[in-house]
């Protein structure tokens, strides 16, 4: 059996040290008519088959390293270099547990206090817990977080040009809770609040990659008594003003893209993180420093009275675990790449996002709607974007998401991605692609 | 364990202690000593009006997390911004520099339902 | 062991840890207002942060290099097979938001994946779509919720929950709208089922319960207590982080729990990373199924889709689930099989009662019967000596401490799971361990008090650390 180290013999043994006759006298409990001798299940399989069979599976998905690859909408096509993986892998930091145990868990505890040391300063925030589950349901609880602050007022303002897989999971979020989710159109600045709004959400860019400044809707939100939530591309930070400077109370962020591979979806990074007056209120795990008895400096998981395991139906979130491994592999990405190279990733990726707008941008029937970008960025298209796409896979280029995927009223917008991992002549393929597509 | 004897009780391990009109209210030896280390005093905002047996605040320890309810009715008139940022007064001196909120009461009569020193005392084992 | 630097304390200016192609387009200026000045992120060469993340990890204890019986987390072996078929390219490099037609791969394994757990688990269908345990109870609380919405009985606002549940279930029902009522545990270990009957009511939505409980025994009035609840009008939700004890051998569906999650991280090997990623399924039976939280993987003809469950909840997160575990708790299915899977729990079963025998004699264990896959014991061997402090020297005898201090409802609570996947000489070197300590706590208290000795730092100040937060590295 995979897996299972004693033999027959051991746990014949062992079963006389326990005083029965059969493992079966253990189940003893389990009412006789309930118990199953088997499942319908196949038998299990040698490590070499079951690889066999995974790799078979994986092989009839398409691979973003095989084709032009221009798609972003939540997940990006970003470069995780080789030191990443190869150091996240370890057994030590692979297979430890939860460290509950601070004294034997020092690599884990250190790792995540050094991931809140460097996402709060790259998004600006004095404090950054130790992740949720993805971006979009660091937004959710961050909704709550605000509502909670903010007693009486019952309002909560949000994009209408935020990702609908967000809005989606913050209405389910909210299923219980007499919360009013208003969405306003375009730039922040000018949402309406009232004395009823708890909190405005900017998206920071938004899901057709508009990029609106920060600055003064915190300052209108904070003039109505509300709070400033704002969901940002923690890249675009790099070289962006950050959410933090520009006034904002809680900042989400999707971290996918800072050294975790795309899988089909997750595991991913959720950043949340928030000002001093609101700590007592983030959900989630937090590593913070103190020494140890003979004065060594150490870490720990703190504040602990805000959790499940403490506070149980009166914690801030019901949240128990955090990303783990995926926060590790960030914090070896912005170790590894530090200030100058995530600068640069974010540099590239701006230039090579605008040097193909540019040339979009001259195709006959092409526009691009979107005035102010980072990475991502809207066209309208001449045909259906949907066809557009179909025609341009077959030369192996994935120009873009046609909108139509989300929004079916829209079948003329193509929402394009570009990153570092496109190169020029991919962009220049993809303008020429694009013009013989809409002929 | 230290009992004030000017103090009456919850059973919650709150106290009420009279000072001018007013009632100085914070937890006992017992409680803090069941507690452990405190390290946070989440207080109400001076104005604020309570009624006896709502909760006034929060008090943390490393491990756990109490709610604080009201031994009498008041509107808080003072809060003890020391043991804001100095939580360890509440174990050092529970019934001295370790008290929590004074409030004016609105029904000072509800002082008198609460148990004095001796059947807190014997509430907690203790003579 | 050497104290590690902060990369912070290990940066120099001008280096950089990784290199990228120089940049083959024009250069775009940042629109003015928005433009950052200042980065503060540290700047290491490759070299450095090599060695500073390696440094770190061999102060970590781990399943890879310590026995871990962390009770409830079930630390068995995380087979390296998981981390091989996971690496494949067609799964690392797979956008979510390719067309359907371009991820059968990954949708036939959602399918299959789906469709086993709900065999193991003797339910009519699944979602993987939560990330964790406690994002599969949240969603399960919501479908219940949305399930009384459609009777128009939003009225029943209570949860009832044992004494001994884990903290994230209360959690779940605050974040579902609920409130929570507290069932007492009986002597025998068991919901007691008198106080059951007592608070069942048309108030009560329904019930959140552990089997086996967080004890390790066996709620043996399951189907009653399943029958009581439904009678009452309410439902039942199963906590399913236990379900190493079972698989193979009881469906918890057959029982009568309506809607229940799973743990991968836990009974399916996917690792626990340092404290997650985690994958939590969660399955219903024909009258929650519907309101699973979507999208799930469904089979039409010989292709696969991804559709809405008729009346779901909505989604949990963005996409599918915490699919690169998936992929791992699928290659663990595949090795293990439906043979395997009871042999898992019979040896888990096995082992926590092999180890319960021989520590009970010394560390007392409040329950007469049988354990499941973990036992409680109580740390009250010696007066002045405290389970922390039991903890803390096992650290020096090589081995990661047991659950402590839960469940709430035994004082100076030890919990112990050792998982399927330890030989029998582990197990008889850690219960040596444990009476050896004992001795120690009679003869040498201060040994016990004073420890770690041999761990990377000593007891750290868990206190100061609550009372002046320092969260980030402040330079």
């Amino acid at each position: 059996m995979p897996f299972i180290p004693n033999t027959d013999a051991e746990r014949t043994e062992m079963l006389k040290t326990i005083g029965v006759e059969s493992v079966e006298e253990l189940f003893s409990d389990i009412p006789a008519h309930l118990r199953i001798q088997k499942l319908d299940l196949p038998d299990g399989v040698s490590e070499m088959e079951a690889l066999a069979a995974l790799d078979a599976l994986a092989e009839r998905n398409a691979q973003t390293t095989k084709m032009d690859w221009f798609v972003g909408a939540g997940a990006y096509n970003s470069y995780i270099p080789s030191l990443v993986p190869a150091l996240a892998s370890r057994g030590e930091f692979l297979t430890a547990y939860t460290p509950y145990q601070p004294e034997v868990s020092q690599g884990t505890l250190q790792a995540i206090f050094e991931y809140q040391s460097m996402a709060a300063k790259l998004l600006g925030m004095p404090v950054v817990n130790a992740s949720h589950y993805d971006g979009a349901t660091a937004l959710a609880e961050a909704v709550l977080m605000a509502w909670k602050a903010k007693e009486g007022r019952n309002r909560i303002l949000l994009p209408a040009d935020l990702h609908p897989e967000y809005a989606k999971v913050i209405a389910t979020y909210l299923t219980s809770f007499d919360i009013e989710l208003a969405r306003y159109d375009g730039d922040p600045e000018r949402a309406s609040l009232d004395e009823r709004t708890a909190a405005i959400v900017v998206a920071y860019p938004g899901f057709s990659g508009e990029v609106y400044p920060v600055e003064k809707a915190a300052a209108r939100a904070h003039a109505a008594g509300a709070l400033c939530i704002v969901q940002a591309d923690p890249v675009m930070c790099a070289i962006f003003k950050s959410p933090g400077e520009q006034g904002a109370d809680i900042v989400t962020a999707e971290g996918q893209s800072l050294g975790n591979p795309l899988n089909f979806g997750g595991p991913y990074l959720g950043m949340l993180g928030t000002t001093e007056a609101l700590l007592r209120r983030l959900p989630g795990r937090i590593a913070g420093e103190t020494k140890d008895k003979e004065g060594r400096r150490g870490f720990v998981l703190t504040l602990s009275t805000r959790e499940q395991h403490i506070r149980r139906e009166k914690a801030v979130s019901n949240i128990c675990s955090n990303q783990g491994l995926s926060m590790l592999q960030t914090c070896i990405y912005l170790a590894a790449l530090g200030k100058q190279g995530l600068r640069h990733v974010a540099k590239q990726s701006y230039d090579k996002a605008h040097y193909a707008a540019e040339l979009i941008g001259r195709i006959p029937g092409f526009r691009v709607a979107t005035k102010q970008f980072f990475r991502e960025f809207l066209v309208q298209t001449p045909k259906p974007a949907a066809d557009i796409a179909r025609a341009l896979a077959k030369k192996g280029i994935v120009p873009g998401l046609p909108v139509s995927r989300y929004f079916p009223d829209r079948p003329n917008e193509l929402l394009m991605c570009v990153t570092e991992m496109n190169s020029r002549p991919q962009i220049e393929r993809l303008a020429i692609a694009l013009k013989e597509a809409s002929k | 364990m230290a009992i004030d004897k000017n103090a009456r009780y919850l059973e919650s391990h709150e106290y009420a202690k009279p000072e001018g009109g007013n009632f100085v209210i914070g937890i006992s030896d017992h409680a803090q000593a069941e507690l452990g280390d405190v390290v946070f005093v989440e207080l109400p905002a001076v104005g604020k009006t309570i009624a006896k047996g709502a909760t006034f605040g929060t008090i943390e320890s490393v491990k756990a997390a109490s709610d604080l309810y009201m031994p009498v009715s008041g509107t808080v008139v003072e809060v003890n911004e020391a043991v804001k940022n100095d939580p360890a007064l509440v174990n050092k001196d529970c019934f001295g520099a370790g008290w929590l909120i004074k409030v004016a009461p609105s029904n000072p009569a509800e002082f008198d339902s609460l148990l004095d020193a001796s059947a807190y005392g014997k509430a907690i084992g203790e003579e | 062991m050497r104290d590690e630097p902060l990369v912070y304390e290990l940066s120099r200016p001008g280096r950089i840890g990784c290199t990228l192609p120089r940049s083959d387009v024009p250069e775009y200026a940042l629109p003015e207002g928005l433009v950052r000045t200042e980065l503060d992120l540290p700047e290491l060469d490759e070299l450095t942060v090599v060695r500073h993340f390696t440094r770190l990890s061999q102060k970590n204890f781990s399943i890879d290099t310590e026995f871990y019986p962390l009770g409830s987390c079930t630390m068995k072996y995380n087979p390296k097979a998981n981390e091989a078929a996971a690496a494949h390219s067609g799964w690392k490099n797979l956008h979510p938001l390719v067309e359907p037609e371009h991820a059968q791969g990954a949708l036939e394994l959602l399918w299959r994946l789906q469709e086993a757990l709900q065999k193991i688990g003797g339910f009519a269908a699944a979602s993987l779509q939560p990330a964790a345990g406690a994002h599969g109870e949240f969603s399960g609380v919501l479908m219940i919720h949305a399930a009384l919405k459609d009777r128009g009985e939003l009225g029943r606002k209570k949860m009832l929950i044992p004494d001994s549940a884990h903290g994230t279930n209360p959690a779940s029902c605050t974040m579902a709208g609920f409130v929570t009522q507290t069932i007492p545990s009986g002597p025998d270990g068991n919901i007691d089922i008198a106080a059951l009957r007592a608070a069942l009511d048309d108030t009560v939505a329904g019930i959140m319960i552990t089997n086996p409980n967080t004890l390790g025994l066996f709620e043996t009035n399951i189907e009653e207590i399943c029958r009581l609840v439904h009678e009452a009008g309410g439902y039942v939700y199963g906590d399913g982080a236990n379900m190493n004890a079972l698989t193979g051998v009881f469906k918890p569906g057959s029982s009568g729990i309506d809607v229940m999650h799973f743990n991968l991280h836990k009974t399916f090997s996917t690792p626990h990373g340092g404290g997650g990623p985690g994958a939590g399924m969660i399955a219903a039976n024909e009258t929650l199924a519907p309101y699973l939280p979507g999208p799930v993987a469904v089979k039409r003809g010989e292709s696969y889709r991804l559709e809405m469950p008729a009346k779901s909840i909505g989604q949990v997160k963005a996409f599918y689930g915490n699919f690169g575990e998936l992929v791992r708790a699928y290659t663990y299915l595949l090795m293990t099989g439906g043979n395997g899977l009871r042999r898992v729990a019979e040896n888990a079963v096995l082992n926590a009662n092999y180890l319960k025998a021989l520590v009970e004699g010394v560390y007392p264990v409040p329950y007469k019967r049988h354990c499941m896959h973990e036992f409680v014991a109580k740390g009250t061997i010696v007066p002045g000596v405290h389970t922390l402090d039991i903890a803390k020297r096992l650290i020096d005898y090589g081995f990661h401490p047991p659950t402590i201090y839960f469940p709430l409802i035994v004082q100076e609570a030890l919990m112990i799971e050792p998982t399927e996947t330890e030989s029998k000489e582990t197990l008889d070197q850690y219960a040596d361990a444990m009476l050896k300590i004992a001795k120690e706590a009679a003869e040498q208290p201060e040994l016990l008090h004073d420890a770690p000795h041999n761990a990377p730092v000593a007891r750290l100040d868990e206190v100061m650390a609550a009372r002046c937060p320092i969260l980030c590295y402040r330079g």
